[in-house]
């Protein structure tokens, strides 16, 4: 029961606007009423024992998101949401969640095991219920490949002697409230667009990094090692600082697709790296894509950004889009220092009804800032796929580099390609490329792999591999290999 | 067993703009097991679509008669078990998969042939010495296996791969559909020995060729000449000689 009494400590703390919107504690300890307004984005802070400050700017993004109006330009459409139907604080996994393992849709079942993961993970995944007790054995959610508890705090252990700083946002804000404040806001500020003023206002998790100067860090970062990630929530919140000549290589996601019952998710990643600093920063996303018929799946509205804020510095985005209905999402660089490098590497899969418009930004302000542009996009059933890049060279950019490549495959003949790209050059001596290309799975090919012995699927899937294979070779090597099957899965019943 | 494919009846037509268009009118053949037969006719008789309606190009309807291999219904099968049961078609002209290693594809058209024929599945070592005593014997460059299938490859590099995928998957029945065309003298040699190779009572092979040179080195056990959908002649290797020295006028005239 100490969860009902910290709740009840924690509402008394409120004082009497508290009572107004009480808690459903009777089953579900620790959820707030749908709804947003000041009172719950002051109790989440309350929470979350966040300082003064923190509340403040979570108030001034809610305050200014009031005013703003959902961006209308992306190719995408949904019905309208109700952001009041929303809870913005709850745990719902463990609300409403299957009990048994049977009570899990069997084709997400189906998906599990032919990834060829173990059955208590599976049921971890799909969000079954935990009796309690057995807690402990199952500690991370998306804990999948790598076991657990003394691994995470192993690497804790190592981390921490490096002098890297890898945990909860939360917890970041509580310990290292100074490097959070100087930093959070700084690259996607609180007003930067409607999701990501919502994002600010009320996120709930997400990580924190802070790689100090001329540290390597000794690991990949991965959301899987990540103590407390199996509450990421749908408003995460993920912060990376690279210090001057430090490095780190982030990964963020799972193949496994997860079962959530959040439908809205808005997410907001930013990253600085100082003088001579890279971030590689990954990203499988496999969220719940919705029935065939396009019923139910994720709305992912993502803003992820990145600051090159010293000379030579580099960041880069690696993704590998296969889930959620729909997916608008622009991984970005803004490229300040001198010879500064911007990479964008992507695989976007969209396949029966889902809809994906997905690209980048590069925003030259260096001195012979450079950037590459890779973006693969592949459509099966009725799906549609967009890419959306925006190049823009600023006048003091000179010398200034950029290369795009946008390739998009079709797999049948009902699905969509489009590629929007906005190119801005105001230096006479910046050089921008652009190549884009569109072909299909021909049936000659379909039928030379079948008569070598490959079933239809097997064929996609290696077409897709080929097809993918500059992007894929950017993914982490155990990433990679998990990101090719998933990218044949995703594209199941695609042919024939 | 007498007959490892046994086609009676043949007819098989394409859709030309909505229409039927019947390409083979009533094919029969016999071949049986470790016979290398040869099929030569002019231009547009049906050869081409002979071997594609074997292999389950899905773009021909088969209108009428029936194919059997190994006794089996070879029609009702789809083309991966068709692959699986032993026929391996050498495409006249192979298709490019880009970004598709070459020996990443090998190996994974190996292996699926393997499972389906109850075979264990060449690990990475086993499949590399297989595969380099292959291209050894077809004096193929390493890179080639390095390279995206077909990409960029030249005519005779495509043909070399295409027998080097026959060697490896090990058929029954190869079918070459004018493996020789295009070729210069030594690439032929190098492809009519990749096929020698193959020899055994076990293997088979339907060569459709437009030259006497392939079949000097392959030396068949039968010819037949095919002419408007149909097999109008069937004889020994003299056959060939004959169509040799003087054409298909005289084969056309006795069909019509």
């Amino acid at each position: 029961m100490p969860a009902v009494t910290e709740t009840r400590e924690q509402v008394e703390k409120l004082g009497k606007s508290s009572y107004e919107w009480g808690f459903e504690t009777d089953i579900e300890m620790d959820v707030a009423p749908k709804g947003l307004n000041e009172d719950i984005i002051r109790l989440i802070s309350t929470r979350k024992e966040e300082p003064e400050w923190m509340l403040e700017w979570r108030l001034a993004a809610y305050r200014s998101w009031l005013k703003m109006k959902e961006p209308t330009w992306a190719k995408v459409t949904h019905p309208p949401i109700d952001y009041q139907d929303v809870h913005y604080y709850a745990a719902p996994k463990k609300k409403d969640g299957p009990k048994s393992l049977e009570e899990v849709d069997p084709e997400l079942l189906r998906t599990y095991e032919k990834l060829g993961i173990p059955l208590h993970e599976q049921a971890m995944l799909a969000g079954v219920e935990v009796p309690e007790g057995e807690e402990a054995r199952l500690p991370v959610a998306v804990d999948a490949v790598f076991d657990s508890v003394s691994v995470a705090t192993t690497f804790r252990k190592t981390l921490s002697e490096a002098g890297v700083i890898f945990c909860p946002i939360s917890e970041a804000i509580r310990d290292y409230p100074d490097l959070v404040k100087q930093y959070i806001g700084s690259v996607v500020p609180v007003a930067d667009n409607f999701y990501a003023a919502l994002n600010s206002a009320v996120f709930t998790d997400g990580s924190f990094v802070f790689v100090p100067k001329g540290v390597r860090c000794p690991m990949e970062l991965s959301t899987y090692f990540r103590i407390n990630a199996k509450n990421t929530g749908q408003f995460e919140r993920t912060l990376i600082v690279v210090e001057d000549g430090a490095s780190v290589s982030y990964l963020e996601g799972c193949t496994a697709p997860m079962r959530d019952e959040n439908q809205l998710h808005a997410a907001v990643v930013e990253l600085v790296a100082m003088e001579d600093s890279s971030i590689k920063y990954s990203t499988v996303q496999n969220w719940y894509p919705g029935d065939e018929n396009g019923r139910g799946g994720i709305y992912n509205f993502v803003t992820k950004r990145g600051a090159c804020r010293g000379a030579r510095a580099k960041i880069s985005w690696t993704q590998v889009e296969t889930g959620s209905a729909i997916t608008w999402k622009y991984p970005s660089c803004i490229l300040q220092g001198e010879e500064s490098v911007g990479e964008f590497y992507s695989v976007a899969v969209t396949n029966n009804h889902q809809q994906a418009d997905t690209g980048t930004k590069m925003i030259h302000l260096g001195r012979n800032s450079r950037s590459t542009i890779i973006a693969k996009t592949i459509s099966a059933g009725k799906s549609d796929s967009t890419y959306r890049g925006q190049v823009k060279i600023m006048p003091k950019a000179s010398g200034a580099r950029n290369f795009t490549q946008c390739d998009s495959l079709l797999i049948g003949d009902q699905c969509g390609a489009h590629t929007v790209p906005y190119i801005e050059s105001r230096n006479m001596t910046a050089r921008v490329e652009h190549e884009a290309t569109t072909s299909k799975i021909s049936e000659d090919q379909m039928f030379y792999c079948r008569q070598r012995g490959l079933s239809q699927e097997d064929a996609v899937g290696l077409i897709v591999n080929g097809f993918c294979k500059e992007v894929l070779k950017e993914l982490p090597m155990e990433f990679a290999v998990e990101a090719q099957k998933l990218l044949q899965i995703s594209l199941e019943g695609s042919v024939g | 067993m007498s007959e490892l494919l046994k086609i009676s009846g043949l007819h098989a037509s394409i859709d030309a703009d909505g229409t039927p268009k019947e390409i083979l009118r009533g094919v029969d053949l016999v071949i049986p097991p470790g016979e290398v037969h040869a099929i030569m006719g002019p231009n547009g008789c049906g050869k081409s679509t002979l071997s594609y309606v074997l292999a389950g190009r899905e773009d021909y309807e088969v209108t009428a008669g029936s194919a059997l291999f190994k006794g089996e219904d070879l029609l009702a099968m789809e083309p991966e078990e068709r692959a699986a049961a032993g026929i391996f078609l050498a495409f006249q002209s192979p298709v490019e998969l880009p970004g598709v290693n070459n020996a990443n594809f090998l190996r994974t058209a190996v292996n699926a042939v393997r499972r389906a024929r109850n075979a264990p599945e060449l690990d990475a070592v086993g499949f590399l010495k297989a595969v380099r005593a292959a291209t050894k014997n077809l004096s193929m460059a390493d890179d080639m296996l390095k390279r995206n299938v077909n990409v960029g490859f030249s005519g005779g590099e495509k043909k070399r791969n295409e027998v080097l995928q026959m060697t490896m998957l090990q058929p029954t029945l190869a079918i070459l559909d004018e493996t020789d065309s295009g070729l210069d003298v030594d690439a032929l040699r190098i492809v009519a020995e990749g096929v020698q190779n193959l020899r055994s009572p076990d293997f088979s092979a339907l060569v459709i060729t437009h030259h006497q040179k392939l079949l000097d080195y392959l030396g068949p056990d039968r010819v037949h000449v095919m002419a408007k959908g149909r097999i109008i002649r069937s004889g020994g290797p003299e056959l060939a000689k004959q169509i040799n020295e003087e054409g298909y006028a005289a084969f056309l005239k006795e069909a019509a």
